[in-house]
């Protein structure tokens, strides 16, 4: 029996020969067991060793495949080739960024917006060690946890509309991150956030299109982090304006 | 970098979404449907002419349709910025979306109040 075959269109773009991109296509085995990175790797390591693409844990944890299928944001090392059949299957780099080469997308506009947040604890005075731990009860990390599944996979600023038509706007993973140490019990940094976040390049830039939460492949509720940071920001705002002398 | 007044917008925007959301069906069930349809007794002009007149009944309905009005103006002003992608039109959707939701509500307080 024939193996059968699925065929991949991949997007190319050489900027040393290239102005503009193009689609290349490549027969790949159609393997019961391959996701979409493994025809990734397949062909370069069988067809073709030019074709440039990030990857590394193979297991949803690294979040460094993320990439557009026909049209979607999702990791490629969770996407199972069969569903795509008969194909063809379109792979992209993940929208809304630029392009370095091929399927490789530039995130520092992201690291920049991720590290604007303050996405570490905050404390004003560091306990010493010697008292011991930062007791934490179940309820208080269940108050957080979730947002801490974020791998910055970056799939949440492509899927989003709004990012795409606002590259100031500082995006859904980082505004999750920020949420994620502002409801950790031990954090006392939620004011300086609220400085950042409440710019109008901040959370306000949102219209809750959802789309955030519908691709993470993590589970994390990026707009639901948004929209419980807007009550936060509105209440800070109304209470700056009506008792302009309290803190 | 200061912080942005959206707070006030988004404040009146979710009050209205709220607020509407959850009296507009309700009201358009009984005046639409219900009592044309003949489905519950019509009250007399008389009645619901006291019940109108009623301060409380009035504040109501100035916060119900003012409220309404600014998320409508609110939303379409997103509408317009990302939907249409007439952001460069800012001022100009700004005091149209606005305007419009103030004036609006402004009307309906002076029928309410002129009852």
């Amino acid at each position: 029996m024939t193996q059968q075959t699925i065929a991949l269109e991949v997007f190319r773009y050489r900027p040393e020969e290239e102005h503009e991109p193009t689609f290349q296509t490549y027969e790949v085995p159609l393997k019961k067991e391959w996701v979409v990175l493994d025809a990734l790797n397949y062909i370069k390591d069988e067809i073709d060793g030019t074709l440039t693409f990030r990857w590394s844990c193979r297991m949803g944890v690294c979040g460094s495949c993320g990439m557009m299928i026909n049209g979607t944001p999702v990791l490629t090392c969770a996407a199972f080739l069969e569903t795509y059949q008969p194909g063809p299957v379109r792979i992209e780099p993940l929208a809304n960024f630029p392009v370095v080469r091929d399927l490789v997308i530039l995130m520092s506009d992201f690291m920049e917006k991720l590290g604007r947040v303050k996405p570490w604890i905050i404390t004003e005075k560091e306990k010493p060690v010697a008292e011991g731990e930062y007791l934490q009860t179940p309820t208080q990390l269940a108050d957080f946890k979730q947002y801490s599944m974020c791998i910055n996979c970056m799939l949440c600023y492509s899927a989003c509309p709004v990012s795409g038509l606002e590259p100031d706007f500082i995006g859904p993973a980082a505004i999750a991150l920020a949420q994620r140490y502002n409801l950790d019990s031990r954090d006392e940094g939620s004011a300086q956030r609220m400085e950042i976040l409440s710019q109008d390049d901040g959370i306000w830039q949102c219209t809750l299109v959802g789309e955030c939460s519908a691709v993470c492949p993590k589970g994390v509720d990026p707009a639901g982090a948004i929209q419980r940071y807007k009550v936060a920001s509105t209440n800070d705002w109304w209470r700056s304006k009506l008792m302009p002398w309290g803190k | 970098m200061k912080k942005s007044n959206e707070p006030l917008w988004w404040a009146f925007f979710g009050a209205g979404g709220a607020l509407s959301a959850l009296c507009l069906p309700a009201l358009l069930f009984l005046l639409a449907l219900a009592m044309p349809l003949g489905w519950i007794e019509t009250p007399s002009f008389e009645a619901a002419s006291g019940l109108v007149h009623h301060p409380l009944a009035r504040l109501f309905l100035f916060a119900l349709i003012s409220l309404s009005l600014l998320h409508w103006g609110h939303r379409f002003r997103f509408t317009l910025y990302d939907g249409l992608q007439l952001k460069h039109l800012e001022s100009l959707i700004v005091v149209f979306c606005y305007g419009g939701a103030i004036v609006g509500s402004i009307f309906a307080g002076f029928v309410l109040w002129q009852l």
